[in-house]
């Protein structure tokens, strides 16, 4: 399921525009991934506090959308462009990758929430694809 | 049995007491039909699905779209026992129409997305937890009866 040329640029565009809301998106995104799914929470132990909207989780939910939007830079080829994140992923972070998809719900959802008009279905389409594009991307190294 | 406590039960009644069943129900099945595009293999019978705008215009789609969401109502007035509520519901969707279970939570997904960009700030994340541990009852009752 690779992305055509057209949702390419619907990701690079909603993105853009998405640019400015980018950080709260990113911890708003997270702190629901682990408010929604607790199980999650098993990966951030070693926090002083992993509950949703938590300054340690706000701050990580930042840190990945920027990973994010870093990835649409490289959209034309994800697995050589995150090679590095994928080998920290597989050797040292270990998070099963049905993760990915649980934590790409919770950003669809809050890019929703935000941008209720931009968010159409083909955009939907095309950010899922690639947000899906990614998570292969960073399991490239798994096994 | 799943234990709702009184915030979770108010906050899935409150969704459902505003809830447009015609807006929400035709752009929750739309979205599904166009982002999950194998799951219009159940929709042969449902005229032009040529393509997203032709999905979005489809009349057939925005009623059954209707249809599917009122059917939550059943989960909404039973949600002590939805499992049993939606046992006849589940043999249909196995027996008859012979539909993946996988796609109820690819609906499900559509759907929250559809009220989270409805409800904006409104789908606080106390509002999704509720919102989503419904949907996961509903789904998992309706695949339950497949066999």
């Amino acid at each position: 399921m690779s992305l055509s040329a057209k949702q390419k640029a619907t990701v690079k565009d909603f993105f853009g525009k998405m640019a400015t809301r980018s950080d709260d998106i990113g911890a708003e995104a997270l702190s629901r991934l682990v408010a929604v799914y607790p199980q999650t929470k098993s990966y951030f132990a070693h926090w002083k506090s992993a509950s949703p909207g938590s300054a340690p989780v706000r701050k990580h939910g930042i840190t990945i959308m920027g990973g994010v939007y870093d990835a649409v830079g490289k959209i034309d080829d994800l697995k050589a462009g995150l090679l590095s994140l994928s080998e920290l992923h597989a050797f040292m972070l270990r998070v099963d990758p049905v993760n990915f998809k649980l934590l790409a719900h919770c950003m669809l959802v809050c890019m929703s929430m935000v941008f209720p008009e931009e968010f159409t279905p083909q955009v939907h389409v095309a950010v899922d694809k690639f947000l899906a594009q990614l998570a292969l991307a960073l399991c490239e190294k798994y096994r | 049995m799943v234990e709702w406590t009184d915030s979770e039960r108010a906050i899935i009644n409150s969704i459902f007491s505003t809830l447009d069943y015609e807006e929400i129900g035709r752009k929750s099945l739309c979205r599904c039909l166009i982002v999950y595009p194998w799951t219009q293999r159940y929709f042969g019978a449902f005229g032009n699905l040529y393509n997203a705008e032709t999905i979005m215009a489809n009349p057939l789609i925005a009623a059954h779209g209707t249809k599917i969401l009122h059917g939550l109502d059943r989960a909404l007035k039973n949600m002590d026992d939805i499992k049993n509520t939606y046992a006849e519901l589940s043999l249909l969707h196995s027996d008859k129409l012979h539909v993946d279970p996988d796609n109820f939570r690819l609906l499900a997904d559509c759907l929250t997305v559809v009220i989270a960009a409805k409800m904006g700030t409104g789908f606080t994340v106390e509002t999704q937890v509720a919102w989503q541990k419904f949907l996961s009852v509903v789904v998992s009752a309706l695949g339950r009866q497949y066999h």
